[in-house]
């Protein structure tokens, strides 16, 4: 897989009063990500071909990859396919980087949602409403103790646009 | 070609009242915004400032919806952009949700390759982790540039 032809959709920043090495373990185990993922656990093989998945609470796999580009704790990216059937078919792999530098008394953590051909803006509304929360919770966690319990709202725009393309969605 | 948008999403554990007085209150933005005021009398019309540590480079507009604890607009002409035939806005929409809110804001209106626009887009994020950060856990946060430039 050539990361060249992919192209950012999403990115958000966010700045987070921590260390880079605390950032890299919150996103890279299931210890912390159970507490600020709606309970997924992620499970990721740090090294270039290792395996990347986030469990449900349920303990089935709903996203699985591989990690494409291990430095810690400065440069993490990964394919991130949820395991909808035909969706990878449909849309391509979906390639997420967490950038981690250093920022005055604190960590600028980037998000970056790539994608090798152009995808609709409603079905990249499910990733626009998801990163915030997700990381928004994250920042909280690391800075009180406290993850955030955010009850999202189905992202109705996101899976009828991904039913009409015959994409199973649950 | 339209114009650009910058549109950010922050979730804060804290209520709506808490936020929109840290919005708007002068005491509270010096904290959690490196120094920067908010004053205004936040009447619909009214004059809007925002009083930098470098005095030069304060912004100024005015308010354009004031609704506590829910809505805030004003425009604004960063000095450095010159004054544009109509200024850019900021938006703020705040959703509570359970045990926290959700915090949206919008800002429109930049001419295309405004430098207004790419500061905003960098700083803005800082800000507002900053702002989280204050209401959260007491601590403000620093941005290695605020040394050297301004907001």
């Amino acid at each position: 897989m050539n990361i060249d032809n992919f192209k950012p959709a999403i990115v958000y920043t966010i700045y987070i009063a921590s260390t880079p090495d605390k950032v890299w373990q919150a996103l890279t185990t299931a210890e912390f990500s159970k507490k600020y993922f709606s309970g997924f656990a992620v499970e990721a093989e740090l090294k270039v071909g290792g395996a990347f998945v986030a469990r449900a609470p349920d303990g089935s796999v709903h996203i699985s990859g591989e990690v494409i580009e291990c430095d810690p704790p400065r440069r993490l990216t990964i394919t991130w396919n949820v395991n909808w059937p035909a969706l990878v078919e449909k849309l391509g792999p979906t390639l997420v980087t967490y950038e981690i530098e250093p920022a005055g008394n604190a960590v600028k953590l980037t998000l970056i949602q790539a994608h090798d051909r152009p995808i609709d803006d409603d079905i990249l509304s499910g990733g626009r409403q998801g990163w915030p929360a997700i990381l928004s919770s994250l920042k909280s966690l690391l800075e009180t103790g406290q993850a955030l319990v955010i009850k999202m709202d189905r992202p109705q725009r996101m899976m009828a646009a991904l039913k009409k393309l015959g994409i199973g969605t649950p | 070609m339209s114009k650009p948008e910058f549109v950010y999403v922050i979730y804060i554990a804290s209520t709506p009242e808490k936020i929109f007085k840290a919005l708007t209150d002068a005491n509270m933005s010096e904290r959690y915004w490196d120094g920067s005021r908010v004053v205004s009398d936040w009447k619909i019309g009214a004059p809007f400032a925002l009083e930098l540590k470098r005095k030069d480079k304060n912004v100024t507009g005015k308010v354009l919806e004031f609704d506590p604890p829910r809505r805030l607009a004003y425009t604004f002409h960063p000095q450095h952009d010159g004054m544009e035939a109509e200024p850019p806005s900021r938006v703020f929409e705040l959703e509570q949700q359970k045990d926290q809110v959700r915090l949206t804001i919008v800002h429109d209106n930049f001419e295309p390759g405004s430098k207004a626009f790419e500061g905003i887009s960098r700083g803005w994020p800082l800000v507002l982790s900053s702002l989280k950060s204050y209401l959260e856990a007491g601590k403000v946060l620093h941005a290695p540039w605020y040394e050297t430039a301004s907001a």
